[in-house]
């Protein structure tokens, strides 16, 4: 009986006709792997090579790490790094949040626009905002010098400020995502029982709200981190950040260290991006 | 249940021409005015989109009147807003804070009005013990039953010992045999706290079983406000009587009054006498409504079998307690008719069967004389 019941709810199998497509399929995957895989995995393993050549495999040995833990201009930009993914990402988690609160809670004249003008930063070419983010950085910045007599200078300011401008919209689009399957009621039962509006919000919606918003950040602390276009564009001397650094490594010639780096910043942020996952993926019901 | 509510006790809520009319344009509340006095079990009856809920909201001060006024233990509400009311609301989902154990949720009103710490333990905890949920205080509303978070949510509105609870449908969610249940302790724990109820259901049996009084509402406005027995005995409308319990309606016209008697001619000008309220003028179109369970059947050829109309058994069907007959009286009109089964035999009395030329027949008590 309960074999028969088992065997009648599972799909007939189907013959596989479509051969040509399954072979597409399979060339799918297998190029993934190869083009997308292949190249990290290489690199962590020469990471971990006793040679300077890349080409060789010498014996395994941690010395690029411990070479890069000691390194001084490593340190600095990771200092760099840090404090400016730290910094654009508080702010730009407290603007996305009141944004996406602003878009999914109120009607205000120009929400339309608003609502496209604020997602062009996902949109939009990165060297486009760069560039625009540059030029705009020196108008200012000799606006100010006429008009105060303030000499302002590229570095770690710009590039936070610049940041918080691309990376608040993603959080903005992630809380919202949240904000939508809110179930208000339990703001109205949270007003019932004598909160008000402040005490909904701390007490009901915020914490409700978390998932989303530490996603969100996790997300913006990831798009910070590993900036490179804009960043580039906006840095100033002294403002050298992890990828900037690499970059310049880069320049005069592959080598370990650059391998030993990268593999930390793909570990870091591969930790990020899962717990953001996973926190996007809690849910509060 | 549903005694008859003193008139003399205070008014706790009361709605003067109170009109909501959403942005959309629909008007969900018309003109309605009501009156609720302390301790009273009062519910809103009707169909879904009657408005009954979007009084129920106004009271709360969730929604504000586009019309009219809603007055708290005698104090215009206007614009005040919810957390400023005394009045509490049990939700039709509950609205249990998910963040939150079952001892937070409780704790949250007293939390708000900064209520001393060993005050909220001790009152949380007899809230629990009210609804019968000590030793739950640690879970989490989705570690409970249906059941169980619908007294949660009893609890943590009875807890801050409003003056007014409001109930919205809050045992819709429930199997049957759990609402049944519920409904019973609803009502003892009503009376074991003395706090008003207001109650929306479209469940008329809900409504008849809980309430000292009911409001039935239908397109927005209320049809008729009585006790349980009123209600269902004495119905003002078609409306009240078709949705609460069954009717039979026949349409007929006046032939005779005489005193509180008037005689009604339907189903092909077959005299009906029915007792009336309200004078009612000779040759006026009218509706007899008349309950199944009033109607009396006897099969024809039974010894001085004489009834008002007369028709045949076109149905029968046996639901055990009772038995229902359909009697076609002529081409257009039939009548149903619930026969109580013979409680001394075994095998339920002898049914009638079908095509059984039958005579019905009602005291003229029984029938009620309809004018819409």
């Amino acid at each position: 009986m309960t074999a028969t019941a088992t065997t009648s709810l599972q799909a007939p199998r189907r013959k596989r006709r479509l051969s040509a497509g399954w072979a597409l399929l399979w060339l799918n995957v297998l190029s993934t792997f190869v083009f997308l895989y292949a190249p990290i995995v290489v690199m962590s393993i020469f990471s971990f090579n006793a040679s300077r050549q890349m080409q060789v495999w010498m014996g395994f040995t941690l010395d690029w790490y411990a070479r890069m833990v000691h390194d001084e201009r490593v340190r600095v930009a990771a200092e760099n790094s840090l404090v400016i993914a730290l910094v654009s990402t508080l702010v730009s988690t407290v603007i996305g949040t009141l944004t996406a609160m602003a878009l999914e809670r109120t009607r205000f004249r120009v929400k339309r626009l608003y609502e496209g003008a604020m997602y062009l930063p996902i949109i939009v070419p990165e060297i486009v905002m760069a560039i625009a983010l540059l030029v705009f950085f020196n108008l200012s910045f000799s606006w100010l010098d006429r008009l105060f007599g303030l000499q302002l200078n590229f570095g770690l300011g710009t590039i936070t400020i610049a940041h918080i401008a691309f990376s608040f919209p993603f959080v903005a689009v992630v809380v919202r995502a949240r904000l939508a399957d809110f179930d208000r009621t339990l703001e109205q039962a949270a007003q019932d029982l004598g909160a008000n509006d402040w005490q909904t919000f701390r007490y009901v919606t915020l914490p409700l709200l978390m998932p989303g918003i530490i996603a969100g950040a996790l997300l913006a602390f990831t798009l910070s981190i590993d900036d490179f276009v804009i960043t580039f564009f906006n840095a100033g001397v002294g403002s050298t950040t992890l990828p900037l650094e690499i970059y310049g490594r880069v320049r005069r010639g592959i080598t370990p260290d650059v391998n030993a780096l990268s593999t930390v910043m793909l570990l870091a942020s591969i930790v990020l991006v899962l717990g953001s996952l996973a926190f996007q993926r809690r849910r509060a019901t | 249940m549903g005694g008859f509510a003193p008139l003399d006790r205070p008014i706790d809520v009361e709605l003067i021409d109170v009109t909501k009319v959403f942005d959309s344009g629909v008007v969900a509340v018309d003109r309605v005015t009501l009156q609720i006095q302390q301790g009273e079990f009062f519910s809103l009856l009707g169909p879904s989109g009657c408005g009954k809920t979007t009084t129920l909201r106004m009271i709360a001060g969730f929604e504000h009147p586009t019309a009219g006024e809603v007055r708290i233990e005698g104090r215009p509400m206007g614009h005040t807003p919810p957390f400023r009311r005394n009045v509490n609301t049990v939700f039709q989902n509950y609205a249990l804070f998910p963040h939150m154990t079952v001892f937070e949720n409780v704790a949250f009103g007293l939390r708000m009005k900064r209520v001393p710490r060993d005050e909220i333990s001790r009152r949380v905890r007899e809230a629990l013990q009210l609804v019968r949920l000590s030793g739950f205080e640690e879970r989490y509303p989705r570690q409970l039953s249906g059941g169980q978070q619908q007294r949660v949510a009893l609890a943590r509105a009875l807890v801050n010992r409003p003056r007014v609870l409001l109930l919205d449908e809050p045992l819709g969610a429930l199997d049957l045999k759990l609402r049944k249940e519920m409904q019973l302790e609803l009502k003892h724990l009503q009376m074991t706290v003395g706090i008003t109820f207001i109650y929306v259901t479209h469940d008329q049996e809900e409504a008849l079983t809980m309430s000292d009084r009911i409001a039935v509402m239908n397109a927005g406005r209320v049809l008729q406000v009585g006790t349980p027995i009123e209600i269902y005995e004495r119905p003002t409308s078609r409306f009240v009587a078709d949705f609460i319990g069954e009717t039979n309606f026949l349409s007929g016209r006046v032939d005779d009054v005489e005193r509180d008697t008037a005689t009604v001619l339907v189903a092909g000008n077959r005299p009906v006498r029915v007792r009336i309220d309200e004078p009612l003028s000779v040759g006026s179109e009218v509706t007899v409504a008349v309950r199944p369970e009033k109607v009396q059947i006897v099969p024809l050829e039974a010894p001085g079998a004489d009834g008002l109309l007369r028709g045949r058994v076109e149905e029968v069907i046996y639901i055990g307690t009772d038995t229902f007959y359909v009697v076609r009286i002529d081409e257009t009109t039939t009548v149903r008719v619930r026969s109580q089964n013979d409680r001394n035999r075994l095998d339920g009395g002898q049914l009638l069967p079908i095509g059984t030329a039958v005579a019905l027949s009602w005291a003229p008590d029984a029938a009620r004389v309809l004018l819409d």
